[in-house]
């Protein structure tokens, strides 16, 4: 085992490498802050637009300053009721969309980590068999097995039920595939220390492992959130109601071709409501994976 | 407190290579027995059945009287210490000593209790907040030796504790490591493949080669009276000299003994010849003589080992102290009888 490494020196100038002039820094930074603007200005833009009244959308050209609608578009868009999406509030969708997102990447975690907790640490007949099955489902997106499992949900009554969202998307190859090949680097000594120290499967999965594991959880917790939140194909398939639809369907559904009936205010808002979520759980859980990061050590 | 009796334990592994082919030893109550031999030998198998962590796929294994055969190794009531310590990276060092008792339910203020006992006895006191990444490598293993005893367990495991330390802590951890057996009297298996932790720690010592176990007895019997050729070359640094024997005669040799009718090689320490041409005292008949032309000098201080070309092969001599002798000086071999040990042509003694 490595000894602790001292930390790399954390002040900015020591960081200014061999052979760079200080012309080369501003000329990296103006690149950086272009590219920054390049990004961030169709989201400014957005939200300017979901602080003016519809007809000032409408009516070219859109200012480039937040204007005065700003408390009335998001109480409406919130808590009154979206014409166009039935009456369903965008609380209601942001509820629903956040419902669908946790369980779709605490699912795929759960799945995922005593799948391959099972093909790491247990012999039994099969093993490599259905390594290679889950890996082979990897190559399957979807789409591919969109119409039978429709059906499955159709004869299971779970047409515009959270269950019917959820559970076909759990089951992940790809996280699986994570947490088997972190699992293969965890030394067999300390399994066997943790037999020898009376641990059974399920305390060495509860006590060794899923500590252990907690990084890679934080990782792909973000990662399969924002995959759950984006999810556009499946919930359009599977909800008809509009009080269960997620709130990228809704956001489809509140976009009319004919310009005049589109609330383009709302779906300004709605737009910035729903990037909200994935950002904090982004910013939340980048400090968790810092802290896993610097703690944990096999 | 607990005897170990394996009776003609043999672990065949499910690809046919059969690492351990049959092996009794009798592990006398509150002793150590040291396990050695080269990588490969089977030591490493053989321990890791005593622990449970391994099936016995024939013979038995008995802790305490009770064959285990069957038995996991947490109903053993084993501890054991790993050679990179297998330390669980995100607990304390109070918890990593805990975690075994706690699974055994052992009360709280128990746990507690003996867990501050054992790091007294360890000096692991004001570590009990750290996290092993916090610790040197020394200390790392002391808290690896703490997480066994504080189990009161029947029978310590040790699988090469030592060899992640550097020169100095493993001879100082290797005292200590045997005093703390011999006050605890718990009764210990230990794997080294250095024969110098082997020699100084066992009370038993049992030298392994290809899954079988070459010789067993105390460890200056064993060094005194090596039963093959392939544990006097691995009990003793600098190895024994090998030398081969034609028809009962040493080629190069000046004077030789008596030699016994099917030896095959003659054999003596490095440490049990001397450089000079006459007896001095000693019957010089009983005695063996040759010329060596040395090839390299190695000075260590205390004495100097002299690395020598005979006809018959490559010896080393020491000689205590400084020495001036240079390469390329021939000089002449002097080995007492007594001193001398002969082989077979199977390697066995004679």
């Amino acid at each position: 085992m490595a000894e602790p490494k001292p930390l790399p020196p954390a002040s900015g100038h020591d960081k200014l490498m061999i052979g760079q002039s200080k012309a080369g820094v501003y000329m990296a930074h103006a690149i950086l802050i272009l590219g920054i603007l390049i990004v961030a200005f169709p989201i400014y833009y957005t939200f300017v637009a979901s602080t003016h009244s519809l007809q000032t959308i409408l009516r070219p050209p859109l200012p480039l300053l937040p204007g005065p609608e700003f408390f009335n578009n998001y109480s409406e868009a919130l808590f009154g009721g979206v014409g166009r999406i039935g009456g369903v509030s965008v609380a209601t969708l942001l509820i629903n969309t956040t419902i669908v997102a946790f369980g779709i990447a605490i699912g795929k975690i759960i799945i995922s980590i005593l799948s391959a907790y099972a093909i790491v640490f247990f012999r039994f007949p099969g093993r490599m068999f259905f390594f290679w099955l889950i890996f082979i489902t990897l190559m399957l997106p979807v789409e591919v097995r969109i119409l039978p499992t429709y059906k499955v949900m159709v004869d299971l009554g779970l047409i515009d039920t959270y269950t019917g969202l959820i559970v076909p998307l759990i089951a992940s190859a790809t996280a699986t595939l994570l947490f088997r090949q972190f699992f293969l680097t965890i030394p067999g000594e300390l399994v066997e220390a943790a037999r020898v120290d009376g641990a059974g499967p399920w305390r060495f999965f509860k006590d060794i492992l899923l500590p252990l594991s907690r990084t890679n959880i934080a990782a792909l917790f973000v990662i399969l959130f924002i995959y759950g939140w984006t999810q556009y194909l499946w919930p359009l398939l599977v909800t008809n109601r509009n009080d269960m639809n997620t709130i990228v369907i809704a956001l489809r559904k509140m976009i009319s071709f004919a310009d005049a009936d589109t609330e383009w205010h709302l779906v300004m808002v709605t737009s910035m409501l729903a990037i909200v979520p994935p950002i904090l759980v982004v910013v939340f859980m980048q400090r968790w994976f810092v802290r896993g990061l610097v703690e944990t050590e096999k | 407190m607990a005897t170990v009796d394996l009776k003609d334990v043999r672990k065949v592994y499910a690809g046919g290579v059969e690492a351990v082919k049959g092996v009794s030893i009798a592990i006398p109550d509150k002793s150590l027995c040291v396990l050695v031999g080269p990588s490969g030998c089977g030591k490493s198998t053989l321990l890791r059945m005593i622990a449970g962590l391994e099936t016995i796929s024939a013979g038995s294994c008995a802790i305490d009287g009770k064959v285990v055969n069957a038995v996991g190794p947490t109903e053993r009531d084993i501890a054991m210490v790993f050679q990179n310590y297998a330390l669980y990276p995100h607990m304390k060092v109070y918890d990593n000593m805990a975690y075994g008792l706690r699974n055994r339910g052992t009360p709280k203020d128990e746990v507690d209790k003996r867990v501050r006992s054992t790091a007294k006895t360890l000096e692991l006191e004001h570590l009990l907040e750290r996290r092993p990444r916090e610790l040197s490598g020394g200390q790392r293993q002391r808290v690896a030796m703490g997480r066994a005893i504080v189990r009161n367990p029947k029978v310590f495991l040790f699988d090469e504790p030592l060899s992640n330390l550097d020169a100095k802590l493993r001879g100082q951890m290797r005292v200590e490591i045997k005093n703390l057996q011999r006050n605890l009297g718990v009764t210990s298996v230990y794997v080294t493949h250095d024969q110098l932790e082997a020699m100084t720690l066992a009370d038993v010592l049992v030298v392994m080669n290809a899954g079988l176990v070459e010789q067993l007895g105390a460890p200056l019997d064993i060094y005194e009276k090596p039963a093959s050729t392939f544990v006097a070359s691995f009990i003793g640094a600098p190895p024994m000299n090998l030398l081969p024997l034609r028809s009962g005669q040493l080629e190069g040799a000046v004077t030789l003994p008596a030699v016994p009718t099917n030896a095959a090689t003659l054999g003596f320490r490095p440490e049990d010849c001397e450089v000079r041409t006459e007896a001095n005292g000693v019957a010089s008949d009983g005695a063996l003589r040759l010329m060596a032309k040395v090839e390299g000098v190695e000075p260590v201080g205390a004495e100097s080992f002299l690395y020598c070309q005979v006809p018959g092969g490559r010896i080393v001599v020491r000689v205590p102290g400084r020495t001036d002798v240079t390469p390329g000086d021939q000089l002449p071999v002097f080995a007492r009888r007594e001193k001398l040990h002969f082989f077979g042509s199977d390697g066995k003694r004679v």
